[in-house]
C-alpha cells in the first residue's frame, strides 16, 4: 500500500464483548484516504459490530480504535424512522451537516432520487432509501465513509451502478471507505484490502490473495472462490456453528 | 375585564404552551411519553417537600425530577427489566410515597385536588417569572441543542457515528423535561401534565408532514388549548388542567378527520 496516503482509522486488535459473550475480537486493520477496504463474513461475524466499534457506537471495546478524522458518512446496516416523526428526504439529508440546496440535489441525483426530495421518508421503497442513504454519507464530502451492506434491496442494475458510483466517489473526494458487502463479485473485484471475519480476522490481504486462502473457501463454499481463480491452501482450524474455533490436532 | 387571578392565568398558561409545543414533539419523536409521566408523578413528593420545607415548588419538583431520572438510569445499569416496568415502578412508587409524606402533613392546609388537576386561582407574580424566564431558557437550550438532539432522536447510532455525541444531549433534553414539568405544574396539575406534552404534539403530527411544521402546529395546538380550556374553567368553574386537556383532545378529534381527508387525497 501507498504510504503517502493520509491514516484515517485504524484498528489496533479490536474486540467486542457482550453479556460475556464475545462477538467480534483480535481485529487489526487501516483504512488509508482513497482506499476501499472490505470486511465479508457469514452472518453473525461480526461485520457491523466492527463497523461499530470503528465508528465509535459501541462503547466499552477491547483494544484500540484510532481515528483520524471526524469527516464521517455512514450508511447503517438497518434504520427505520417511526411514522410519528414527519420527515422528508430533504430533511433527512442535512440531519448532520448543513448543506446548500446545490449540495443536496447533486448528491441526490448522483443516486438518482431526486425526484423523492420532498416525499416522506416512510413512503419510500427499499430500494429507493438505501439510495436517500447512500446520498445523505457521501453529500457531506466525508474523509471516510462506512457503508454497511449499502445496496441492499436494491435491483441488480442499480447495486452495479450504485457500487461504481461509491468507486467513482471515493476517488473523486479522496475518501477512504469501509464496505461491508455480500456481493463477493464487487468485493473481490472493486476493493482494495479484504479482511474475512468470522469472529475473528479469518484471513487478510488483497482481493485475489484471500480468494485463493483455503479459511475463505471453508466459509463461503466453493463457488465463492470461483470468483477468482484458485490454488490449494493449508488451514489450522474450523469453525462449529456459533464461530467458535475447533483447532485441528 | 377579567380578574387578576385570571390574566395571570392565561400568562401563565400562553408560557407554559409555548414550551410545552416543541418539547412535546420530542417526548413523542422518542416514545417518552411514559418517562414524563413519571416525572410528573413524582411531582407530588417535589411539591410536598416545597411545602415542608417552605421553598418555591417549582424548584423542588425539579429537582425531584432530576434525581428520578438519575435513579432510572442506575437501575437501568443494575436490572434487566424493561424500561416500561421500571418506570412503572418509579412513577407509582414516588406518587405512593409523596401521598404517604402528605398525610403526615396534617397540620398544613393542602389542596390536593389543585395540586392534581391544575388550579387557576393558585398563580402568583413569582410562578409567572418562573414560567416565562424558566420558559426562555428551556426553549433557549433546545434551539442550541436540537441538531444533534433531532439527530439522535432519527437514529442514535447514525449521530454517534457522524460524531453528534447523543448521549450528552439526550440528558440535557431529560433536564429539559423535568424542568417544563416543574414550571407547568400549577396550572396543569401533575396528573395531565403529560397530556399537555403529548396531545397537542399528537394532534400537531396529523396534520403535518415535516418536522418544522409539527413543532410550530403543536405549539399552536397548545395555545388554543390553554386559551380554550382556561375561558371554559372561568366560565363553568372546572378545574383549569382538565379543562385545557379536553380542550386539547377535541383538537386531536379534529386532526383526525383531516388526517383521513389527506390519505384519500394521496389515493
Amino acid at each position: 500500500m501507498n504510504n503517502n496516503k493520509k491514516l484515517l482509522l485504524k484498528l489496533e486488535n479490536a474486540g467486542y464483548t457482550v453479556n460475556d459473550k464475545s462477538l467480534v475480537k483480535g481485529v487489526s486493520f487501516e483504512v488509508k484516504q482513497g482506499e476501499i477496504v472490505t470486511l465479508i463474513g457469514p452472518n453473525g461475524s461480526g461485520k457491523s459490530t466492527t463497523a461499530k466499534i470503528a465508528l465509535g457506537i459501541h462503547k466499552k471495546i477491547d483494544g484500540k480504535v484510532k481515528k483520524f478524522t471526524n469527516k464521517i458518512g455512514y450508511v447503517p446496516q438497518k434504520i427505520s424512522v417511526d411514522w410519528t416523526l414527519p420527515l422528508r428526504v430533504i430533511d433527512f439529508m442535512i440531519l448532520t451537516e448543513n448543506l446548500t440546496d446545490d449540495q443536496i440535489n447533486i448528491a441526490l441525483n448522483l443516486t438518482g432520487v431526486e425526484h423523492l426530495k420532498n416525499k416522506n421518508l416512510s413512503n419510500l421503497s427499499g430500494g429507493e432509501f438505501q439510495r436517500v442513504l447512500i446520498s445523505r454519507a457521501i453529500a457531506k464530502q466525508p474523509n471516510l465513509l462506512v457503508l454497511d451492506e449499502p445496496v441492499q434491496g436494491v435491483d441488480f442494475k442499480g447495486e452495479v451502478a450504485l457500487y461504481e458510483l461509491i468507486k467513482k466517489i471515493s476517488e473523486k473526494i479522496n475518501c477512504g471507505i469501509l464496505l461491508i458487502s455480500h456481493d463477493l463479485h464487487v468485493v473481490m473485484s472493486a476493493t482494495d484490502f479484504v479482511i474475512c471475519l468470522n469472529g475473528h480476522v479469518c484471513c487478510s490481504g488483497k482481493p485475489h490473495i484471500v480468494a485463493q486462502n483455503e479459511k475463505y473457501k471453508e466459509l463461503f463454499g466453493d463457488r465463492a472462490s470461483n470468483v477468482l481463480s484458485l490454488y490449494e491452501h493449508q488451514h489450522d482450524h474450523s469453525h462449529s456453528q456459533d464461530g467458535t474455533i475447533n483447532h485441528k490436532e | 375585564m377579567f380578574d387578576d387571578f385570571f390574566i395571570r392565568a392565561l400568562i401563565a398558561g400562553v408560557g407554559i404552551a409555548l414550551v410545552t409545543g416543541p418539547l412535546g414533539c420530542f417526548v413523542i419523536w422518542k416514545r417518552l411519553s411514559f418517562f414524563a409521566g413519571t416525572l410528573a408523578h413524582s411531582a407530588l413528593l417535589g411539591v410536598t417537600m416545597a411545602v415542608f420545607f417552605e421553598i418555591s415548588i417549582a424548584f423542588c419538583v425539579f429537582i425531584i425530577s432530576a434525581i428520578l431520572a438519575i435513579l432510572l438510569l442506575q437501575l437501568q445499569k443494575k436490572t434487566k427489566l424493561s424500561d416500561d416496568t421500571l418506570l412503572g415502578i418509579l412513577a407509582h412508587a414516588s406518587l405512593a410515597i409523596g401521598l404517604v409524606v402528605v398525610g403526615f402533613l396534617t397540620t398544613i392546609r393542602f389542596d390536593i385536588m389543585g395540586l392534581l388537576f391544575g388550579d387557576i386561582l393558585a398563580v402568583n407574580e413569582i410562578d409567572l417569572l418562573f414560567i416565562w424566564i424558566g420558559g426562555s431558557l428551556i426553549l433557549f437550550i433546545l434551539k442550541l441543542i436540537w441538531k444533534p438532539l433531532f439527530a439522535s432522536t432519527v437514529n442514535n447510532e447514525l449521530a454517534e457515528a457522524e460524531g453528534m455525541t447523543p448521549n450528552k444531549f439526550n440528558a440535557i433534553f431529560t433536564i429539559l423535561t423535568a424542568a417544563v414539568i416543574a414550571i407547568s405544574i400549577k396550572i396543569v396539575g401533575l396528573l395531565l401534565i403529560t397530556g399537555m406534552l403529548i396531545i397537542p404534539a399528537a394532534f400537531a403530527r396529523n396534520i403535518s408532514n415535516n418536522p418544522q411544521q409539527m413543532v410550530v402546529l403543536s405549539t399552536i395546538g397548545g395555545l388554543l388549548s390553554v386559551l380554550i380550556g382556561l375561558f371554559s374553567s372561568l366560565a363553568f368553574n372546572t378545574p383549569s388542567g382538565p379543562s385545557i386537556i379536553t380542550a386539547a383532545l377535541l383538537l386531536f378529534m379534529l386532526s383526525l378527520f383531516k388526517l383521513k381527508k389527506f390519505s384519500e387525497l394521496k389515493k
